[in-house]
């Protein structure tokens, strides 16, 4: 059967009327043949066919103004009888758009910064004798803005406690979100967030490292063990990801760990995993144990977790007790993302997304899918060379994924 | 007020059919604006209503028949010239620019040229790299012109009746992307002031500033950030010549920060301008660095998802304006 | 057509300088290899196929803009086939041709690929200009097509740009350019045609004289409705011809091709003719009567062409089978290679912009 549409005439042609049908149920029709008589933004055009065959029906009725796209006729092509269920009744074919969400990039400034102020940020710190060098910038590129020169003058008035416990008021805020259900206080996240992210900048000098890591056989393996499996239970990378972590850090136990004065490092390898909200801000709940998890068990938990975090209908529980942290970019993003440390922890592992890129192996360069994994350190805690081995061992792990 | 629902091809024709109903010296004339009834079928019928007289078709001579209404304006007549397209606008650039604008001050004051001349401009059909320009920006450099952008269904009705009123030469872009766009406008509207920026919605974080097409796009996306707890002021520049300075300016002062929209190119484009005078007279009001959406510096390419990817759109508008709030 | 042209060149050639002639052998042989053997009928046969060509693969075009393959403006061709083969028959592959936004017949009858065009008006990355132009702006510098060019007479100033280039190269090439009766109404086209005759540039200038510039008749358009007559103010050879007629198309190109190259003068042909569909896509042709469109399609060039073909047993009933079905498979080749097309990137979006630009 031939589904005769409403055909497109100009981008700027969006529907048609029908006015007269030219044809009826019976009726021959061959290429080039007018069919109907359409009413346009143009005025009356005629509408051809460019098949062969016998009108089997006729959807639309004279007089009705249909969306381009929009079946009007069935056509049975020469020789084919007719299947009565084959004909649709409904007359809408409109497609659903696509809207993709734009990744948010993430870029952290890493070179040291002269004193950036806006503008207007200076012209009231002038204006009030406040010494700006001194102040905190939360603005864009680390830039003291109206805000910060406020908050500054405000504690000038009367300061206010330093923040100890800023986890436990994040870890409050979520939990407030969880009591409340589906009326996320964003802004109670967002305060959270920035709290915890200043403090971290504040107190933590970081140290950065990157590698590259060609992803061409932990890709296979995935491919491979995914062919054998329904769709609800395909693994995606970023479970791979996370147990490579895990097992990277059975070997560099320096960095799961804590920064109480001195390092403290802990039993159990419990990974916090940073999900992003669609309206901004992040949870990160935390998968205990994960070195003791399968690949298959940590995409099971992610399935679950994430929906959840989104909607914020988390435990408590499961958003406490991590030992470190990853954040992972997923696909189509930046290439790579530097994170902030959460205390008391020292050590978080940005995953970028995987592209491909040319690449020399053995002496040959070839096209292969990189991954950029970052490492920001605690350095009051680990070296560079800690992070450098732990970097070593997620590129070792990944390259015998079979093994993990 | 009694609201109705139009397309901005009918706004458009309204605006026509009145302006030829107020004054007997207006005619209308361009390549297939009669017989065929408009490009956009924007003028279809009214050569029936109104004669070939005043609804005139001209051969395809862009110099030569600009010039003919640069003449006719002179003598008396309120010509209103159809360009069919900005796209064919440089061949009459030389009648616009050496003539329109420059008699007034070449005669010392003793010619103005009371003409107006629309066109239709913008992107978004996929018609490629010669039918798909946004050259607001050239025209708003010629000092002598007064450039108009309807950006909305309410100045597609109502720039041209003031325009027919101005004593010096108007260009007067309209938008075919919008053409099919019905939206809702007072039924009893009518001429629209062409001196002011319009304030299209009220907001205290964040100052949008743009024309034309990108009007309806910001608004789009000032709704969704208000979702989301932002609140966007956005801006209708609407005349781009002489440009209405302190709308904006009064805006910025208030939210301190802007961000300006357009499909037009980026380099040398109205936000150059708006920019430009935001640093000049605000400056101390400013808390971010100022930001601009632009179209991308390639001629426009014909498939679809290289079309889209060469202007701004609304999702783009939100996810700058996110990163400006520094979320 | 080709092989019996350069059978003329050769003899036009023997009184020339020395020098010229083992090249112009050569390329005689060249050519003569490359058509094989000539037997009767079988250049007028290929002169058939490529107007039946055109017709097939323009209403293919219109079927895939109905299905939202093809985008944007498609301009099509059909009825004024005789036109393009006519006077592209007397042009060799050296030769420029520019051409309208109503280009695909120019297009086919120089030999551009099938596939390069459709997949083009698809927007794919293999069409003839990448996909970024799409059909009205069709362009292979291999074979010496330069679009596609949608401006009305915007190009005919290039066109004379092009052959003043040849003429200082000694090169001994037309120039040759198609437009309609409503770029005869710009002024670049009287800038062009000054231009040509005052430098003595070798172009070959073709009206499609098809009787309305869009919607708008020719009676409301010129003043002076022969066309040719406009070629008097510049003192350039012109002529009229009937645009429905292979036969005289090809008679009047072949005798200003050698008007050009004998007289080093441009050459104005006008070429009447008719669409017999609507300027665009999107047209409801308000502007004329359905019963002018049907007594201009009994002139149709195509079923004259094969009766003439059959009157002189140049061809039979069952080779035209034979082609339709030959042409339906190009067709089906071409609309293949477009579907299987690619999209460009967009990171590339930014390419070509500047030469030797990076992706």
């Amino acid at each position: 059967m031939i589904e005769f549409k409403m055909p497109s005439l100009g981008a700027d042609m969006e529907d048609g009327t029908l006015v007269e049908w030219r044809k009826k149920p019976g009726d021959q029709v061959k290429r080039g043949d007018i069919l109907a008589d359409v009413d346009t933004q143009k005025g009356l055009i005629e509408i051809e066919v460019f098949d062969e065959g016998v009108i089997d029906t006729l959807l639309l009725e004279e007089g009705v103004k249909v969306p381009v796209g929009t079946i009007m006729a069935i056509i049975r092509p020469l020789g084919e009888v007719t299947e009565e269920k084959d004909i649709p009744s409904a007359i809408s074919s409109e497609e659903p758009e696509k809207s993709e969400e734009v990744p948010a990039k993430t870029s952290e400034e890493k070179e040291e910064r002269r004193v950036k102020i806006t503008p207007l940020a200076k012209r009231i710190a002038l204006e009030n004798n406040l010494d700006y060098s001194v102040i905190n910038g939360t603005g864009p590129e680390g830039a003291i803005v109206k805000k910060d020169v406020e908050k500054a003058l405000a504690e000038a008035v009367g300061p206010s406690k330093e923040m100890g416990g800023f986890t436990e008021k994040a870890d409050e805020a979520i939990v407030e979100v969880k009591k409340e259900h589906k009326t996320p206080p964003i802004k109670a996240i967002r305060t959270a967030v920035a709290a915890a992210m200043s403090k971290s900048n504040r107190e933590i000098p970081h140290y950065y490292l990157e590698k590259k890591i060609d992803m061409t056989r932990a890709l296979e393996w995935l491919t491979e063990t995914n062919s054998g499996l329904p769709v609800q239970k395909r693994i995606l990378p970023a479970a791979l990801f996370i147990k490579s972590v895990a097992s990277s850090l059975v070997d560099v136990p320096e960095l799961n760990a804590e920064w109480e004065d001195e390092l403290v490092i802990k039993n159990e390898i419990n990974i916090g995993f940073v999900v992003s909200l669609r309206s901004g801000g992040i949870v990160v709940p935390s998968l205990k144990n994960a070195d003791l998890k399968s690949v298959g068990e940590i995409m099971e938990w992610l399935n679950d977790i994430i929906p959840r975090s989104r909607s914020f209908n988390l435990r408590s529980s499961e958003l406490s007790g991590s030992t470190v942290t990853i954040t992972n970019l997923g696909e189509g993003g930046a290439d790579k993302v530097f994170g902030i440390v959460y205390p008391p922890q020292v050590a978080i592992i940005g995953l970028g997304s995987v592209a491909e890129e040319p690449f020399a192996k053995k002496g040959m360069v070839g096209i292969h899918p990189m991954l950029y994994v970052t490492l920001s350190g605690d350095h009051r805690a680990t070296d560079g060379l800690v992070g450098s081995r732990f970097l070593a061992a997620m590129d070792k792990h990944l390259q015998n994924p079979q093994a993990l | 007020m009694e609201m109705v629902k139009m397309t901005y091809r009918e706004a458009l024709k309204q605006g026509i059919r009145e302006a030829l109903l107020n004054d007997e010296r207006v005619f209308l004339m361009g390549e297939d604006v009669g017989h065929y009834g408009g490009a956009f079928a924007v003028s279809k019928g009214l050569l029936q209503e109104f004669g070939a007289e005043r609804i005139m078709d001209v051969p395809l001579s862009e110099s030569g028949f600009v010039g003919a209404g640069i003449g006719a304006a002179m003598a008396g007549m309120k010509p209103i010239v159809e360009v069919m397209t900005v796209n064919f606008s440089l061949l009459a650039m030389d009648q616009i620019i050496n003539n329109a604008a420059t008699l007034l001050h070449m005669s010392g004051g003793q010619l103005n040229v009371p003409l107006v001349i629309r066109m239709g401009c913008g992107i978004g059909r996929q018609l490629a790299a010669q039918h798909s320009h946004s050259w607001e920006p050239y025209f708003a450099h010629v000092p002598g012109l007064v450039v108009l952008s309807a950006g909305t269904h309410e100045d597609a009705r109502g720039m041209l009746l003031t325009a027919l009123k101005s004593p010096d030469p108007v260009i007067l872009f309209e938008y075919t992307f919008m053409l099919n766009m019905e939206k809702e406008i007072a039924s009893d509207a009518g001429a629209m002031d062409i001196t002011k920026a319009k304030v299209r919605r009220d907001g205290k974080d964040i100052t949008l500033i743009t024309y034309g097409n990108g009007v309806y796009k910001s608004l789009e996306a000032a709704e969704e950030l208000s979702s989301q707890g932002i609140e966007v002021e956005v801006i209708d520049l609407r005349i781009l010549r002489p440009m209405d300075e302190e709308t904006f300016l009064a805006s910025v002062a208030k939210t301190h920060r802007a961000l300006v929209v357009e499909d037009a190119w980026r380099s040398g484009g109205m936000a150059a301008e708006v920019f430009s005078r935001i640093i000049e007279k605000v400056f101390f009001e400013l808390d971010a660095p100022l930001q601009r959406l632009c179209g991308v510096e390639v001629p426009i390419p014909y498939p679809r998802h290289l079309e889209e990817a060469s202007v701004p759109q609304s999702q783009d508008i939100v996810s700058t304006i996110r990163k400006m709030m520094g979320l | 057509m080709v092989f019996l042209r350069a059978e003329g060149f050769l003899g036009a050639s023997l009184e020339w300088d020395k020098e010229w002639l083992p090249q112009i052998y050569k390329i005689h042989m060249e050519k003569r290899a490359k058509e094989k053997k000539v037997s009767p009928g079988e250049q007028e046969r290929h002169l058939l196929y490529q107007m039946m060509l055109i017709r097939r693969f323009e209403e293919k075009s219109a079927e895939q803009y109905t299905k939202e393959k093809i985008r944007g403006f498609l301009h099509l061709y059909i009825g004024e086939e005789a036109v393009a083969v006519g006077v592209t028959q007397a042009l060799s592959d050296e030769d420029y041709v520019l051409s309208t936004y109503r280009e695909h017949g120019h297009a086919l009858a120089k030999n551009m690929d099938s596939g390069a065009i459709m997949a083009e008006m698809y927007g794919k990355l293999e069409g003839c200009s990448k996909g970024r132009g799409g059909s009205m702006h069709l362009f292979d510098a291999n074979i010496n097509f330069y679009g596609g060019n949608a401006i009305v007479a915007g190009h005919l100033p290039m066109d004379v740009g092009m052959a003043l280039a040849s003429k200082k190269q000694q090169k001994n090439i037309i120039t040759c350019c198609f437009f309609g009766e409503g770029a005869a109404a710009e002024g670049e086209f009287h800038e062009a045609m000054n231009l040509a005759a005052l430098w003595q540039v070798p172009v070959l200038f073709v009206c499609e004289n098809n009787l309305y510039a869009m919607g708008t008749a020719l009676k409301y358009t010129h003043a002076m409705q022969d066309l040719e007559k406009k070629g008097g103010a510049y003192e350039i050879e012109a002529y009229a011809v009937d645009g429905m007629d292979l036969i005289a198309v090809s008679k009047a190109a072949n005798d200003a091709v050698k008007y050009i190259k004998t007289n080093n003068r441009p050459y104005f042909l006008v070429c009447n003719t008719y669409r017999f569909r609507p300027h665009s896509m999107f047209d409801a042709e308000l502007y004329r009567d359905k019963k002018e469109v049907e007594e201009w399609k009994k002139k149709d060039p195509i079923p004259k062409y094969q009766q003439h073909l059959i009157n002189k047993k140049l061809l039979s009933k069952k080779q035209i089978d034979e082609m339709e079905k030959q042409i339906e498979a190009e067709i089906k080749k071409a609309v293949i290679f477009a579907d299987e097309g690619s999209w460009e990137p967009i990171e590339d979006l930014t390419k070509f912009v500047y030469s030797g630009q990076k992706a």
